[in-house]
């Protein structure tokens, strides 16, 4: 019953305290709101693209450090990426956390998220910040398919 | 064996299996007591059949145990009788059947008062019925101390109200609600009250003819029972009064390919097979309840109560929501919930679980009320009769770990 993990780890406090991202975008040509109803955590994701790519990203997340941590980690390491680089390294993440595989390559930070793999209810937490930007960047490329499975539970609204 | 907290958690099968275990989270679900647990498998394995359709002896015994625990029921909540306790999957159920079938006599324009401080069992199917048929819903506010605020009260209700359905206690502050003044003002302009005690029947038994209500609602697993069983007590003319909500076998007198009539009240309201042995498990965990010494239960509660709001005090920042400097049958039920700040609550929660206890932080299906006391999500400690000194004690030093650990 004891689960004696070490899930808040350094990097885990250190990223949600450094909140990389964290703002609104002036020229956000798409946008999603996600909560979880579980507990409350909200996550507001904007993105302005060029070409596909992420050109800016800012969030706002009001959560626990495991949604802040991820939103964070976000803020940071997205800019760059297309819609399916970011569904990929969502894909692989909702892997690790279910201890299917290991920490994606590209994004070895994601490593910190590891001792949640036995929390399944924290889950959602850490995925919400990803599926925020999934659906960010879905309103920002209409021509992108819109019916793509959301997080069970998870609720939204976009704006592109 | 007397009520020490002691002797009552070693009654309980999984706090007995599990010493180490600090359970906080009763308002969310209590512990099954080993009387309910027993006699859910004593019906399972020696009268398991269908009721009120059977004729042969295993069936009769079925019928006869699901109705003395309808009998057990309505002991429990001092009804005028069993044929006025309607069984349910739960709380939730109870109060949907109430906003379906008392719901569907009301006209576009009658008034529906809830209050910000309800569960969302208790909100939304009145928003759904408002949605549906065009009453007006309005809620009643609440003050700093999450009680609620019936100064408005008679404003509120106007001249068209016709139901007035609170939350008999908070899950959220354990505040509890004035009910001889809504009851009062809903006579004035003949309203029927309805009361939610999930969170009110694991601290004792009710009296709903003392309360002069209309309706009660609750569930067996907040009362120490199974999962999957819930109760609506109603008077006998206002169950008379109301349609079926649900439709199916039981709860007709009579089905032609034309039309249907319906059985009398309770069975009107239990369509299809209802959860018999959950009754049955019910039954036995009230039985067992209205052999306790709740003066004395209750004077426990409270002791812990104060022991953990003292205890949270000392905690630089934290706000305790609900009533501040309250016992137990004036203001608040031992439900203590607090916010930290900087600290969200499912990592307090977490930090607190690997230390053996189990608290809920969330919002707690409560989102108009933290909302109203200007919170997002908030961590809760609810006491039951078996948690003791060393469960708060536990408590408040997990909390300085998990402000160490999160900081």
């Amino acid at each position: 019953m004891n689960s004696g993990d070490s899930l808040y780890q350094d990097a885990i406090k250190q990223f949600a305290q450094a909140a990389h991202g964290h703002g609104t975008l002036e020229n956000a040509t798409g946008e999603a709101k996600l909560n979880n109803p579980l507990c409350g955590d909200r996550v507001r994701m904007q993105v302005a693209l060029d070409a596909g790519r992420i050109a800016a990203i800012a969030h706002e997340t009001k959560g626990c450090l495991l949604c802040r941590a991820a939103a964070s980690l976000l803020g940071a390491r997205a800019a760059g990426m297309d819609s399916a680089a970011v569904e990929a390294v969502s894909d692989e993440l909702d892997a690790m956390l279910k201890g299917a595989a290991p920490a994606p390559a590209a994004w070895p930070e994601l490593a910190m998220f590891v001792p949640a793999r036995a929390h399944a209810s924290r889950h959602r937490c850490v995925l919400l910040p990803f599926r925020a930007l999934i659906d960010a960047l879905k309103a920002a490329s209409p021509e992108v398919r819109r019916d793509a499975p959301r997080g069970a539970g998870d609720t939204a609204n976009t704006t592109g | 064996m007397s009520d020490t907290a002691a002797n009552l958690r070693a009654q309980f099968p999984l706090l007995a299996a599990a010493p180490e275990l600090h359970y906080l989270d009763s308002a969310a679900t209590a512990q099954i007591h080993r009387a309910a647990l027993d006699a859910v498998v004593s019906h399972e394995t020696t009268r398991r059949a269908n009721v009120m359709r059977g004729t042969y002896r295993l069936a009769e015994a079925a019928d006869l145990a699901y109705e003395q625990a309808r009998q057990s029921a309505a002991r429990f909540l001092n009804a005028g009788s069993a044929g006025e306790i309607v069984f349910t999957p739960g709380a939730t159920a109870s109060l949907n059947l109430v906003a379906h079938a008392f719901g569907s006599t009301l006209k576009a324009g009658d008034r529906v008062l809830v209050s910000v401080a309800e569960h969302h069992s208790n909100f939304v199917p009145w928003q759904m019925l408002r949605d549906r048929c065009g009453i007006e819903l309005a809620p009643i506010p609440v003050g700093a101390d999450g009680r609620l605020d019936l100064t408005r009260l008679s404003e509120l209700m106007g001249d068209r109200c016709r139901l007035v359905a609170v939350t008999q206690c908070s899950n959220v502050t354990g505040a509890w609600t004035d009910v001889a003044t809504i009851v009062a003002a809903a006579r004035k302009v003949g309203a029927k009250v309805l009361l939610d005690g999930a969170q009110a029947v694991q601290h004792g038994p009710q009296d709903v003819r003392a309360m002069d209500i209309d309706f009660y609602a609750f569930s067996g697993h907040k009362c120490f029972g199974p999962g999957g069983v819930g109760v609506l007590w109603g008077r006998a003319e206002a169950l008379a009064r109301m349609p079926p909500f649900l439709g199916g076998g039981g709860m007709i007198a009579e089905v032609t390919p034309e039309a249907s009539t319906w059985a009398a009240p309770p069975q009107r309201f239990e369509a299809g097979t209802p959860p018999i042995a959950q009754a049955i498990g019910l039954a036995a965990a009230l039985d067992w309840m209205m052999t306790l010494d709740w003066t004395a239960i209750r004077e426990r509660e409270d002791a812990l109560c104060q022991q953990l709001i003292e205890g949270l005090a000392r905690i630089p920042g934290l706000r305790l929501l609900g009533p501040q400097h309250a016992h137990h049958c004036e203001a608040r039920a031992p439900i203590v919930s607090f916010d930290i700040p900087d600290l969200h609550p499912h990592d307090i929660c977490q930090v607190l679980d690997a230390q053996n206890l189990a608290l809920r932080g969330g919002h707690h299906c409560a989102q108009p009320l933290l909302a109203a006391l200007g919170a997002e999500a908030c961590t809760r400690a609810s006491i039951a009769l078996y948690n003791g000194e060393a469960d708060i004690e536990a408590l408040l030093a997990g909390l300085d770990r998990a402000r160490r650990e999160l900081a």
